[in-house]
Formats: C-alpha cells, structure tokens, sequence
C-alpha cells in the first residue's frame, strides 16, 4: 500500500531517484527494527526500574511496566546525593554551554568577518586543534587544578571547556554566509562599535547556528564521565558520577540503578524528542560543510 | 572580504564633518578595529592553551621524570619510562584488547551506517522522524549506557543469555572472556554511534548530484551497480572523516569497559585485564596508583599511536574507494 502511494505520489521512476530508488515495504520494515533496537535499552531500564530485582532472576522477564519506579526512583535520592548531583550537572552545562556559545560566535565573527594579520593562519590552527585528542592532557591538567586548589569545585570542569575549537569552526562557517558585509558596513557607518555590530548585527542572523550549537555543547556537558571522575569528589558530583556511584557497591541492587540511569536520560531524551528535528538538521549540516 | 578598508574612510569623512572632537573618535574607531578581531579570539587560545597545548607538553616533560603524586623533588630518569611501558606486558594487552574494540566497533559501524544511509536516503514518509529514531542513542548517557548494557549482558541473569538459552544455546559469561567482552563493548559503542554515523553519511549522499543517478541509470545500471560506481567514490571525504572521527574516539575508549565489569568497583577491565584498554590503565596507573610519570608516557605513546592510525586510515580509505571508482 505504502510503496504503491508513494510511487505514485513521487510521479515515477525519475522524480525517485536516489542512492537506492524509492522506498519498499522491506526498507520501512529494516528501519522499523533498527528503531525498536535503539529504544530497547532506555526500555530495559525503564522496565527494570519500575519492577523491583526479583524480575531480573525470572527466565522469561515481563514485558510491561509495573508499578514501583516512583519507590526506586526516591531510593535513588536516599542512596546518593541525586538533587546536588542534579544541580552541579545543570550548573556545569549550563555554564558551560552559554560560555561556548557566545565566545564561539565571538571567534566566529571574527573569522568570519573582521580582517587581522594571521587570521587565515590561527584559523589553520584552529581546524589543526580539533585532531588533538584533549583527554590526554588529563594528567597535567589534574596538576594544574590542584595547584590552583580548584580540585573539587565545579570551577575544575567548567574552565577547561569554557569553549571549543569545534565550536569556533562551527560559528565560523555559518557566520561566513549568515552575516553579508553590507549590514556590516551600514552598521559602521552609522558609528556602531565593533562589539555592537556584533550584538545587534551578527548574533540574531547565526541564531540557527549558535542554537544547535547549544543543545550540542550541552549534551556533551551534561554526559561527560572522565574528566569529572577525575577532578571531582564523590561528595560533589555531576549525575554522571552520582550514576557510578550507584552501580559501584559489592552488591548491585539493578532497580535502584536503573532507576537512576532512567532519571538521567529522561530530561535528555525529552529535550532530544523536541528538538530532534533541529538536532538531526544541525548534525546533518555540519557534515556537509566539515 | 576587505570590510574594514572600505570603512575607513566613510569614518574619516563622518568624523571629519559632523565630530567637534575628530580626532579622539577616529583613533577610537581606529582602535577598536584594529584590536577587537583578536579580543575576540582570544578567549580561545587562552583556553586551548591551558587544556591543549600546556598538557600536552607538560604530559612530555612529566613523562621523563619518575613522579609520584605529591612529590616534591621527583627524580628526572630520562627515558625509563618508556623503557619499562615497551617491556609491559599490561600494557601491550591494554593496547591489543584497545585495537580489538576499536576494529569490532568500527568497521561493522561504518558498514552499516553507509547501509542505513542508503535506506534513509529513499522518499519516506516521516523523513525526520526516522531520522531522529536512528539518533536516539545518542542521547544516551556512557554511564547509563555501560551501567544499562552491563546488566542485559549479565552472565547469570542478563536478559542475553535468557535469549540465548531460549532458543537452545549456551549461555555465554560475556566479561569473563576476552573475545567475548569485546564483542560485547563493541556491541554498546555501535549502539550508540551507528545511528550519528548513519545521518552523517546520509547528509553527503543528498550531496551527490541526482543527474548522475539519472545518468546510470539510463544507462541500465541496476540499484547496486549505481550504488557502488556513484555513491560510494563520492562518499570518499565523508569515509575518512567518519572513520578518522570513530578512530580518535575508539582508541581512547574508557567509559564502556570502565563500567562494562561484572563486579562493579573494581575498575581493572576484567578479572585479567582481558577488557582492560589503553585509556583505562593511563587512568588507574595515574589516578589509582599515583604514577604521575608513568601515566604520562603512556598518554604520550598513545597520542603518537593515533595520530599515526588516524594517518594509516586516511590513506588507505582513500585507496580502498579509489579502487572502487573504476
């Protein structure tokens, strides 16, 4: 039924053509599959947290939900300090995601539009950087942060990712064809400083761009483990770490855990079916132009 | 291109003509051209310098050192480090058990990825939410991630084993064997970055110019002669940028295998370190036995080593689709 609809919606042969023609039922089945494999895992865990342990020893496993999530979900804020865990998580991406933004889109504009000596080679530089795996550094950055004494504070994982070389490229290239030279000029000639241009001229034509950005640099934020790890103290931590905890006991109490990693990956996932649309565009967009 | 030098002058005559005080607003206006680009990126290099480049080179110098943490004074031993991390067996294993993760995650990933790309290149219906399905791994938290897939992995209860032994076979103890908890890594990074891999392969195959496909396929060329003589050669740049990008991230893999344990807490990769990765023991020799020095050689052959395989991988993408251009 579909296939024949959309052959015929699609007017033949040649308004269909692409890397594989038009779509079969079999396509739509193959991606039905791979959908359902996506979702099963955040399933799993929604399942398992909503049942108590017992469920996990039986040889056929229910299907269906039941009724305990809310009870392990308030074990979860009993066992480790989930609402600080919580807030540090939304502070560092918070903080860092507005950071990345507006210094990216600064970079950007500059790159972009404004004429310096050496710009084409700190530009060079910049796409060179976006190769250098950062996670190595971890050792002399650990070194860093204890001599400043920042180990342990939020401050330790917000500094190191105030901004990105991925960022700047990103604004960079957008900016290039978002912002013409004559709102520019315009904006000049009526005496506008530089900093004002680009507040009132640059930043609200790449908002498209500094928005994917954000949801970009946020999730990141928000999902980062190593460094975290690393440089905060179990104390204080992010949800990531909070989520560790809990599964690191001799004994793992499975509802418990999986309550926790559900209460982490629904905010995610909500802003995720959102906003999938722009973060579908935004991943798409940066293929063609990287 | 030259913004700045068409404005110039414009600012010359306004100030000339309207200011009382032309020359304080020109030097100003001059100024503020001439320092604001470089303000502007300066926060960039100030932070790329503090956690790139700066570790990067005090991870060098660390590493000629026997240093422990806390040390005061610790003892310069020039290239002993390196000695002893080419004569460590744990080591060499971290770094096989890296490779074996890395191959088994990426080369079925970039398979199916350009499969499914295909598939989401037809007319459907519902484009973008086929798209976002694809995608929502990646949504997914690591730890959440390793903690979820740990347990369907489970060698008593896993909801794996369950199926195994519904239809007929043995159950396996995916951590205990080195193949098998590979394979079982390797399953959860798939999992995750498949779909991404998918949208991004997809984007350069909207790329390709429909006239070609029209082209062949007067020419009688069928489905797959279409897909293999067109789509792929011109899928190239996107191959190796994909595969470079799963490169960089596979070899420094931690969070997986740091969760993927069966006795959660002991952090080793396994019982005998037979899912222990490169990253994974940098962290433990650093962070759990406060060999300062040490860790740092191991960091610094592991960034020559992908820089290297991220090189090899470009030449050789870029031999296998020129291959397949004819």
């Amino acid at each position: 039924m579909t296939t024949l609809h959309s052959v015929f919606k699609n007017g033949g042969l040649k308004r269909g053509v692409s890397a594989l023609g038009k779509p079969r039922r079999a396509t739509y089945v193959v991606l039905t599959i791979f959908v359902l494999g996506s979702l099963f895992p955040f399933y799993w865990s929604f399942l398992v947290a909503s049942r108590d342990s017992g469920m996990l020893t039986e040889r056929v496993p229910p299907f269906l939900p039941g009724g305990n999530f809310f009870a392990n979900a308030a074990r979860v804020f009993d066992t480790v300090p989930f609402w600080k865990a919580l807030a540090n998580s939304l502070i560092v991406s918070g903080t860092v995601t507005l950071t990345t933004v507006l210094f990216s889109a600064l970079a950007g504009f500059a790159f972009a539009k404004l004429r310096f000596r050496g710009r084409n080679g700190l530009f060079v530089f910049i796409v060179i950087t976006l190769a250098v795996p950062t996670q190595l550094g971890i050792i002399p950055l650990f070194m860093a942060m204890s001599e400043f004494g920042w180990a342990g504070g939020l401050q330790s994982v917000i500094v190191p990712n105030l901004v990105t070389a991925f960022g700047v490229f990103w604004m960079r290239q957008y900016t290039v064809d978002a912002v013409p030279y004559e709102l520019i000029e315009a904006a000049r000639v009526d005496g506008c400083s530089m900093i004002r241009i680009f507040w009132n001229v640059c930043l609200p034509a790449v908002r498209p761009a500094a928005a994917i950005l954000a949801m970009f640099t946020f999730m990141t934020s928000w999902n980062d483990f190593l460094w975290p790890l690393v440089v905060l103290d179990a104390g204080n931590p992010t949800v990531q770490l909070a989520l560790e905890k809990l599964q690191s006991g001799y004994y793992v109490d499975y509802s418990l855990v999986l309550a926790g990693t559900t209460l982490a990956t629904i905010p995610i996932l909500i802003v995720f079916l959102l906003l999938g649309r722009q973060i579908v565009a935004g991943i798409m967009q940066g293929a063609v132009k990287g | 291109m030259t913004v700045v030098d068409k404005i110039a002058p414009d600012e010359e005559k306004a100030g000339v003509r309207t200011s009382p005080r032309p020359t304080l607003r020109h030097r100003l206006s001059r100024w503020d051209v001439k320092v604001s680009p470089y303000l502007y990126i300066a926060p960039f290099f100030v932070v790329f310098g503090i956690v790139g480049l700066f570790p990067l080179l005090y991870t060098a110098y660390v590493s000629l050192f026997s240093w422990e943490a806390g040390d005061d004074d610790p003892a310069f031993i020039g290239l002993d480090n390196f000695k002893e991390l080419f004569a460590d067996t744990q080591f060499w294993n971290a770094l096989e058990n890296t490779v074996s993760i890395f191959l088994l995650s990426s080369v079925p990933q970039l398979i199916i990825a350009v499969l499914l790309a295909a598939l989401l290149s037809a007319r459907l219906r519902g484009a973008t939410g086929w798209r976002v399905g694809v995608l929502l791994p990646y949504a997914a938290s690591l730890v959440a991630l390793g903690i979820i897939f740990a347990n369907l992995f489970g060698p008593k209860y896993g909801l794996v084993n369950g199926l195994l032994q519904t239809i007929g076979l043995d159950p396996v103890d995916w951590q205990a064997g080195r193949f098998s908890s590979h394979a079982a890594i390797a399953i959860m990074v798939n999992w995750r970055w498949t779909g991404y891999n998918a949208l991004i392969v997809l984007a350069a195959m909207q790329a390709i110019p429909k006239e070609l496909h029209e082209a062949a396929l007067i020419d009688g060329a069928g489905a797959a002669r279409r897909f293999f003589s067109i789509t792929l050669p011109l899928l190239k740049p996107t191959l190796i940028f994909v595969t470079i990008t799963s490169t960089i991230g596979g070899l420094q893999i931690f969070t997986e295998p740091k969760l993927f344990d069966a006795m959660p807490g002991s952090n080793n990769g396994g019982s005998s370190n037979q899912f222990q990765t490169v990253t994974l023991y940098l962290y433990q020799t650093a962070f759990e036995n406060y060999e300062l020095g040490y860790a740092s050689a191991i960091a610094w052959v592991l960034f020559v080593i992908i820089v290297l395989i991220a090189l090899v991988n470009f030449f050789l993408t870029g031999r296998l689709t020129a291959v397949k251009k004819k």
